[in-house]
């Protein structure tokens, strides 16, 4: 698989074009995307672990809640909430 | 010596035992009369049953008496919404007792009228009004009523700041293992290794009491409890099925009832069981899935909701329902603060309210008698089963 191959997702209302074939927590961190979510105070969060463990890249994602970006493959036309606590 | 003057000999005038929701309210009560008041908790401050409670502040009437108490102190407990800090996450959001069918929408007409009496507002729902309320509960519901009043409150938080108020009005707060009270005596209690000498003892240790004071019948009624990730707004008023009065009445060996509340985080939390297993916090799977299964009886739509903790905790409970709040005859000085059950944050208030009057011999706002602990030497009380002399820890 070529590195430049991309597919468009939309992230917070926005197009974006970002890497094909990768989890979609590597996608969004390879296009410069680096609040993944909120924690209950307003602090931004990101993926530490990178394995399903630590929670901290959860996403909405096609409108479901709380799923870890980390173990999602990044598939053309998804939808992602970043930096919000809820759908 | 059974006078309420100060001994200057003395350096405390009251000692509660247990740092809990009650004895934290116990206290600051005290202190506001101007007190000397030393809190012992053997462990740490708001560390027990009231860690592991809901926070549901919420008026009930199993009982006229128990409708009296929590009306009290939903009162209380509306004066103190102003002074709270944020962490104590209040909440005013408001009960609603969900009627599954006619019948039980009848009883929400009957507990309307009853809240009336004592002043409670409430309003009755029809279906329509309950589904546009909480439009995550099933279709098919008969109704329910709204309590406006009733809160939520975060328990443990709720309880610091109360400690914390009593210790701005001068009390001091003596939580480790060196603080535990091994024995009561009249005007005083063995904490640790030494003896405190006090006017006015309050025993507030919840389902631990009957340790300290084995005449007490109160004891540890387990519950579940689980709570979901972040999802704000899925509901929005503390949920309860009518029945669950039944659950909570009952002495049967499990119950459980749907029982949901919104945090102010937007995190859902869950409830309830109630198991007679002694001491044992284990984990019982079965009970929890009977749990989580009642509750998505009511609200299909939280099986999609992520779960994160679940948890248990024991409730302090007494045969006829009623909390331990008076004179404890077997001491000079010697009060009782215990045996709230499932609603020991509600109450917490309205017993501190009830044990300061009683100290200073002041007339209380509700009559005490029907929660005086001599009650229980009444050899008409039905004996306590499943009564442990176990640790909990």
């Amino acid at each position: 698989m070529s590195a430049r191959e991309t597919v468009r997702i939309v992230v917070d209302g926005e197009e974006l074009e970002v890497k094909k074939g990768v989890t979609l927590a590597a996608a969004l961190l390879d296009a410069g995307v680096y609040v993944f979510r909120r924690s209950v105070h307003g602090d931004p969060r990101a993926p530490l672990c990178g394995m399903g463990i630590c929670q901290e890249c959860r996403m909405t994602i096609d409108n479901v809640a709380h799923r870890r970006s980390c173990l999602i493959t990044v598939m053309p036309g998804m939808v992602v909430s970043t930096g919000q606590v809820s759908p | 010596m059974t006078g309420r003057a100060v001994n200057v000999a003395k350096q405390y005038d009251a000692v509660v035992v247990g740092a809990g929701i009650v004895g934290a309210a116990c206290a600051r009560a005290l202190a506001i009369e101007g007190l000397r008041v030393l809190i012992v908790d053997g462990r740490y401050a708001a560390g027990g049953t009231t860690a592991a409670g809901m926070g549901h502040l919420v008026v009930m009437d199993d009982s006229p008496e128990q409708l009296a108490l929590t009306a009290l102190s939903l009162e209380l407990w509306h004066d103190l919404s102003r002074l709270l800090n944020g962490e104590v996450e209040y909440d005013p959001c408001g009960t609603i007792w969900v009627a599954e069918d006619s019948a039980q929408l009848d009883a929400v007409r009957e507990k309307q009228r009853m809240y009336a009496e004592y002043g409670v507002a409430s309003q009755v729902l029809d279906a329509a009004g309950v589904a546009a309320a909480e439009p995550n509960l099933r279709a098919g519901l008969s109704g329910g009523l709204l309590v406006p009043g009733d809160a939520v409150v975060y328990p443990p938080r709720a309880a610091l700041w109360l400690l914390e108020d009593a210790r701005r009005r001068g009390a001091t707060l003596l939580e480790d293992s060196n603080a535990g009270v091994k024995e009561l005596f009249d005007h005083g209690v063995r904490c640790g290794d030494r003896d405190i000498e006090a006017n006015v003892v309050v025993v507030a240790a919840g389902a631990e009491a009957a340790k300290l004071v084995p005449e007490l019948p109160i004891v540890p009624r387990k519950g579940h409890l689980a709570i979901t990730d972040r999802y704000p707004g899925f509901v929005r008023h503390q949920l309860v099925e009518l029945g669950y009065l039944t659950s909570a009445h009952q002495m049967t060996s499990e119950s459980v009832a749907f029982n949901v509340q919104p945090r102010t985080t937007g995190q859902v939390l869950i409830g309830s069981s109630r198991e007679l297993v002694g001491w044992d916090g284990s984990m019982n799977r079965d009970i929890l899935r009977r749990m989580l299964d009642r509750a998505a009886a009511f609200m299909p739509s939280l099986t999609d909701l992520s779960v994160i903790r679940t948890w248990t905790g024991f409730r302090p409970t007494t045969p006829d329902k009623l909390p331990l709040i008076g004179p404890w005859p077997a001491h000079a000085g010697c009060w009782i603060a215990a045996g709230h059950e499932g609603l020991g944050i509600t109450t917490s208030v309205g017993t501190g309210r009830l044990v300061a009057d009683l100290v200073v011999g002041r007339t209380p706002p509700i009559d005490a008698a029907p929660y005086a602990p001599a009650r229980v030497l009444d050899a008409t009380l039905p004996a306590q089963a499943g009564h442990s002399s176990g640790h909990s820890s």
